[in-house]
Parts: structure tokens; C-alpha cells; sequence
């Protein structure tokens, strides 16, 4: 179903954060070789395979040569500097796959607008964020940034002229990511069209504004550090938590926020997404999206594709599928797989008894029933059993039993495709059914397929319905 | 490379010749038909739809205009709710294959529903129809729109076999800027901030009012003067921003 080599990339070309030290010791070396152009550079990159798996490559001899001669003579230094070095290259192709990895596009960028010339607007209880241009022009955008300006960004919060950034910007999760690929990421931008283009200003709700009080959440809720990996893990297990917890900023939806827009824990936990109206499921819950039970390949196939046997991605996931997951390499997203596998909350395996349900409950669900018949159970099957891999089973479907049914009550208002993927390009849809079924209606609906064919959930009444519109667009 | 060929052959006749419309899993056909459920919701044929309904045909449009359309949508150049969600993940080549495959389509058209106008203000939609009127420098719908106002090959939509509700809101919008925002030039929203409401009134009474009938019209039946004015249309062009 899935092309299995996306981009080209391999497990050697990505970086491993538990390669930062081995990173650090390479770089005291190259020092030392510029020093010594003598010396044979070779011999430093065979000591360790590791960090030539980064590619980070030395400067070629005749480049240190023209280099060291160029300072000698300062004739010909700018020539020999503006032509790209391979390792420059090769920093800014990482770079553009780390940016596809932390989705920075996602938010800078408008719906049709500009890749990375920002101008989305966020919505939030706070007020509403406007994301910046982080195109490299001088004025609107980042031109007159250099690679520390950028690292205070993304590692501490601070924008370059010293003001603390709103949270809005995953900084809480970007702090993770390491300097190396900070580097790689700014440099990619670096290379990117400049963009003229001055965004409107945020409009942040008083008392939000103030800069003091952004201090104090910064000292009550953000914890400053690198990602520092688990020895006992696996590589992959590592490689899984900087991504998700880190650069990929998972936990900025899939957690829920306390009533100053901090993320309750960094556990996955599930939590309405802030500024819009979607639920972003529990990745640790078994009765939610929890992947414990999951062969590993099925989990990369929903990453990757959108789809799987058992599940297809909708709303803004479907999105982050189309915009990033879909272009990581293989190792990525195994590792993301091992990762999130690992998460999973103990199940209660004592099986859940389906009650006789009262006589005034099984007439409403039976409400549901007629209209499931009528326009549903073409493509869902007459058990909600679906078609695997076209459209999604419902009986046994944890975004349909799940605790928020919000998420199913918007798959039937506004229906949707899921992303057209490599592995997936002409998928199959959900209509929207907002015209043609009334809110009682799909209320009924709804309670049946959560609690038809062994599902159990809560009942879902038309103020659910009515409550669960709406769109940031 | 023959060997091939044979062997492509040998096995399409041993699994029966299979059809087109093969049965992906289940029975669901692995069909185009299959995957745009989610369009024909809406935009089915004229025999199953209520003659209030808001949706437009789609079905026997230019190829080129839905694809605009459709990406006009995603974009968010064009707004409405519905179809910016359906789309948000939709890939180019998709969209281009779904409109190719509604502009192909045969439907049946909406009966034509007797305007309530005056002969006053019928001749005065005639006027604008067919002459436009130069001194407001309008052009007539049908140089762009094509004589018989069936659209014109690839990228200008018909006028025919709409609903009125549908018609009087894409006024709505050309008027206040809600349709093809940001594109520039934007020849219709021009045009339609030049119309009077009352003209407005009687031209989305009017079309309503001829039946529909033959194909879009060819490419060169536009002026040069109009199709540089149209041209972010014909050209498909993003945003001029």
C-alpha cells in the first residue's frame, strides 16, 4: 500500500540525538584538523561510524587550502567561500526534512499562501496569534536572523530581540530538539525564497499582553533542556521520543490544557485542541488511540498513509499526515511507532459487561438505527463492520466509543477525505451530512454506532450536535 | 518486453477479462464513482434534487473551471465551509482527475423555470446578455460565457441548468469580495460590483429561465481584449498577491 522508500532517506542520513555527544567530540576534532591541514582528514571520519553516518563532511583538502590561502593572501577568500561546500548542502536537505518533520509549515503558513511567509491566524482563549514570516527576507521576515537568534527561539522562547514568545509557538516541546539540527533547520529556511510579506499583529487579549506574566508562566511551565536519551531504551525507542515529544510537538495537541493554555503533562493524554473543535484522542489509552495492540506496521501505515485496516485519520491529523508524517523516512517512522507503542496504559482486561440497556435508552438508540440503515450502512456494512483500508470499520472503532464523541459527530456534519498520500492517493470518502440529516437525527446516529455491534458509549443529544460545529476556516 | 506483454495477456484472459470496475475489497468497485460519494451527495442529477436546492451542476462543466474550483477551495480563494473541508487534503493530480471525470458527465438538466420579470426588465437582461452595455465598460455575458451560454472550453462555466439560489449567491459573493479573493484581476467581481441589485434581481431569475442544451463552446470564441481581462481564469493562475 505504501511506497517503501519515501524521500530516499535512510536510517544513516537522521540524525540520532544520542549522537549529540559523539557530535561534540567531532567537532573538537575538526578544529583540530583545520589546524593541521597536513594531517589526513579521513582518518577522523573512519574513527567513528556513527558520526560519519551524519554527514557531516570535512572540508575537502584543496577547500582548507584555498581556505587558509584565501586569509593568507585575502584575494580570493569570497570566491572560495560562496560556493557551497557538499556538507552545506547536505545541512540544508536535512534541514528541509526536519522542518517537513516538526511541520513548521503547518502553522507558517495560510491556507493557498506562501510556504513558511506565516500570516495563519490561531485562535485561542488568549487571544489570537498570527504566525510569523520565517522566510529569510530582511524585513518581514527572518533575513537579519542568524543561527543563535534562532536557537533562542526554538530552545529558549525568546525572540531576537529578547522578548519572551507566546507559547502558541511549540517552543515547550521545541526546547527538545538539538542544536545540530536547530542549525540544519535555520540553514534550510536560510535557503528558501525570501518572501515580502508583513503579517497582521497578534491581538492578544489584556491581561495575556503582558510580557511580566509571560515570565511567570515561562518559570511555572517551561522546562528548558535538550532531549537527553534513555540509555536503557533502544535507538529507536530514543529516535521515537525526541520526535514525538520533541521536534514533531505531538503533545501541543494530543494533551489536554490547563486554563492558561500550559499542557497538563507531557503524557499523551488526550485533550480537546485548543482553538478549534476537534479532540485530539489519548495516544496512551487503549479505549482511545492507544497503539499497544498494534503491530508496529500498522501504526507506521496510519502515519504514513492516513489509512489503515483499522482506523483513518480525519480533521486536523489527517492534515499533519498530508503536511508531514507522510514524507518521513521509514526509521522515523518505526521509531515514532516503537515509541508510541511503548506508552500504552496498562489495560483492564476484565471484559466490560454490556448492560441491558432501560427500555427508554434502547427505543432512543433504535432511533439511530433507521437512520444508520438509510445512509450509512452502504459503505459501514450492516455489523459496522466496513470495508478494511476504504472505510473504517465501526463496531470495535475506539473514535467512535470513545469518551468525546465529538470527533464522530464532525466525521458526520462535515464528512472528509482522508489525506491523498503516496500510499493512499485517491482515497475514498465520507459525505457530509449537514444538509440532509437534521441534528436529532445525527444524534441518534451517533448513540447507535456507539453502542451497536458490542460498542459501548455514552448517548449523544442534538445540543452534542449543535455544540460541535464549527470551523477555523 | 514481449514476453512481457504476452504474459500481461495470458493472465488478464485467465482472471476472466476482468473489468474496469473491479471489486477492490468487498464489493466496493475500485471505481472514481465509488471514491466521489462524498460529491454526488450534493451535486446529483437534477432528477433527484429539489428544485430549491442551492448545490450547482457540475456534471458537464469545463474540465479546467471545476479544477479551478477546486482548488480555488482548498486554497481558500473561493469560501465555503463544506467544500474547504472535503478538500483540505486533497492532492492536484486528484482534483484534476475528479473534475475531469464530472466535466464528462451527461446529466439531466433542471426544466427551465418561467421567470417573473416584466417585459421591461427582461429586455434590459436581454440587453446585458447578449450587448452588455459599454459605457459601465460590460462586456455581454455570452462573449465570455458563449452564445448559447454553455461556458466556454477549458476554464468558463455555463450559465445554464443552476438553480437561482445558487446564482444570486455567487453575485452576493463577486459583490463583496467572497469569491476568488486576492485574484487579480477578478473580471467577474469587477463586473458584478458594476450591476444594480435590480439587475442582479432579474439576471438570476432570468437564466433559470432558458433550458440547457449542447456543449460548452470552443477556446477561440473569446476576444483577445477579453480573454487578457479574464486571464487569472484561463491561466489558472494562483493568487496574485
Amino acid at each position: 500500500m505504501r511506497n517503501s522508500s519515501r524521500a530516499g532517506f535512510t536510517r544513516e542520513m537522521l540524525i540520532n540525538p544520542a549522537n549529540e555527544m559523539k557530535r561534540e567530540a567531532h567537532e573538537t576534532q575538526r578544529l583540530r584538523h583545520i589546524n593541521k591541514i597536513d594531517e589526513e582528514v579521513s582518518t577522523a571520519q573512519r574513527s567513528d561510524s556513527l558520526v560519519q553516518s551524519i554527514n557531516q563532511h570535512f572540508p575537502s583538502k584543496w577547500q582548507i587550502i584555498a581556505f587558509v590561502a584565501g586569509g593568507l593572501l585575502s584575494l580570493i577568500p569570497m570566491a572560495s567561500a560562496q560556493t557551497p561546500a557538499d556538507s552545506d548542502t547536505e545541512q540544508v536537505r536535512r534541514g528541509e526534512y526536519l522542518a517537513r518533520a516538526g511541520n513548521c509549515m503547518g502553522c507558517h503558513t495560510t491556507r493557498g499562501g506562501e510556504p513558511y511567509a506565516g500570516g495563519r491566524k490561531l485562535n485561542t482563549p488568549f487571544g489570537q496569534f498570527v504566525t510569523p514570516n520565517i522566510t529569510p527576507d530582511n524585513e518581514t521576515g527572518i533575513g537579519r536572523w542568524n543561527s543563535e537568534d534562532f536557537w533562542q527561539a526554538l530552545h529558549y522562547g525568546k525572540s531576537k530581540d529578547g522578548r519572551y514568545l507566546y507559547p502558541a509557538f511549540p517552543y515547550t516541546e521545541y526546547t527538545k530538539v538539538t542544536r545540530l539540527d536547530a542549525d540544519a533547520i535555520f540553514a534550510y529556511l536560510r535557503s528558501l525564497p525570501p518572501v515580502v510579506q508583513t503579517n497582521p499583529p497578534h491581538k492578544i487579549s489584556s491581561p495575556y499582553d503582558n510580557q511580566f506574566l509571560l515570565y511567570l508562566w515561562r518559570a511555572q511551565y517551561f522546562k528548558e533542556g535538550v532531549y537527553q536519551p534513555d540509555k536503557s531504551k533502544s535507538d529507536e525507542w530514543n529516535r521515537g521520543n525526541y520526535l514525538v515529544q520533541g521536534l514533531g510537538h505531538c503533545t501541543a495537541c494530543h494533551t489536554a490544557r490547563n486554563v492558561l493554555g500550559a499542557s497538563r503533562d507531557d503524557k499523551l493524554s488526550g485533550g480537546k485542541i485548543m482553538g478549534t473543535h476537534w479532540y485530539a484522542p489519548s495516544l496512551i489509552s487503549p479505549l482511545e488511540a492507544g497503539v499497544g495492540e498494534w503491530p508496529i506496521e500498522d501504526i507506521v501505515e496510519l502515519l504514513s498513509t492516513g489509512i489503515n485496516s483499522h482506523a483513518v485519520t480525519s480533521g486536523p491529523m489527517a492534515t499533519i499526515v498530508r503536511q508531514s508524517l507522510q514524507h518521513l523516512s521509514d526509521y522515523d517512522l518505526r521509531s515514532m511507532a516503537v515509541y508510541l507503542k511503548s506508552l500504552d496504559e496498562k489495560r483492564d482486561n476484565t471484559p466490560q459487561k454490556v448492560r441491558k440497556m432501560p427500555e427508554q435508552v434502547r427505543q432512543y438508540v433504535a432511533l439511530g438505527e433507521k437512520v444508520y440503515k438509510e445512509h450509512c450502512q452502504n459503505c459501514h456494512g450492516e455489523s459496522g463492520q466496513g470495508v478494511p483500508g476504504i472505510y473504517p470499520p465501526l463496531a470495535g472503532n475506539r473514535n467512535v466509543t470513545m469518551r468525546s464523541p465529538l470527533n464522530t459527530i464532525r466525521n458526520v456534519l462535515y464528512g472528509g477525505y482522508p489525506p491523498a498520500t503516496a500510499g493512499n492517493p485517491r482515497p475514498y470518502g465520507m459525505p457530509p451530512f449537514q444538509h440532509f440529516i437534521r441534528d436529532p437525527e445525527i444524534a441518534h446516529v451517533v448513540s447507535y454506532i456507539r453502542n451497536a455491534w458490542g460498542n459501548i458509549g455514552s448517548l449523544v443529544y442534538p445540543d452534542d450536535v449543535d455544540n460541535s460545529r464549527g470551523s477555523e476556516f | 518486453m514481449p514476453m512481457k506483454f504476452f504474459a500481461f495477456i495470458l493472465l488478464a484472459m485467465i482472471s476472466g477479462l476482468v473489468s474496469a470496475a473491479e471489486p477492490a475489497s468487498a464489493g466496493i468497485p475500485d471505481t472514481l464513482e465509488e471514491r466521489i460519494k462524498p460529491c454526488i451527495i450534493c451535486h446529483r442529477d437534477a432528477d433527484l434534487i429539489d428544485r430549491d436546492a442551492y448545490f450547482p451542476r457540475i456534471a458537464g462543466k469545463p474540465a479546467g473551471y471545476l479544477y479551478n474550483q477546486l482548488r480555488n477551495f482548498r486554497d481558500g480563494r473561493r469560501y465555503y465551509q463544506p467544500m474547504a473541508i472535503l478538500l483540505e487534503n486533497m492532492s492536484d493530480g486528484y482534483m484534476r482527475e475528479i473534475a475531469e471525470y464530472f466535466a464528462s458527465q451527461p446529466y439531466a438538466y433542471l426544466e427551465p423555470v418561467a421567470p417573473a420579470l416584466s417585459p421591461d426588465e427582461t429586455k434590459s437582461v436581454e440587453t446585458l446578455m447578449y450587448s452588455g452595455d459599454p459605457e459601465r465598460d460590460l462586456p455581454a455575458c455570452s462573449a465570455c460565457h458563449g452564445e448559447k451560454l454553455m461556458g466556454l472550453q477549458p476554464a468558463i462555466p455555463g450559465l445554464l441548468g443552476l438553480p437561482h439560489a445558487y446564482l444570486a449567491a455567487q453575485f452576493g459573493g463577486w459583490r463583496n469580495g467572497g469569491i476568488m479573493r486576492g485574484q487579480i484581476p477578478d473580471c467577474m467581481s469587477e463586473i458584478a460590483k458594476k450591476l444594480t441589485q435590480e439587475e442582479v434581481n432579474a439576471l438570476v431569475q432570468w437564466l433559470p429561465g432558458l433550458p440547457a442544451s449542447g456543449q460548452s463552446a470552443g477556446a477561440d470564441a473569446l476576444t483577445p481584449e477579453l480573454a487578457q481581462r479574464c486571464r487569472t481564469i484561463l491561466s489558472g493562475q494562483e493568487v496574485a498577491r
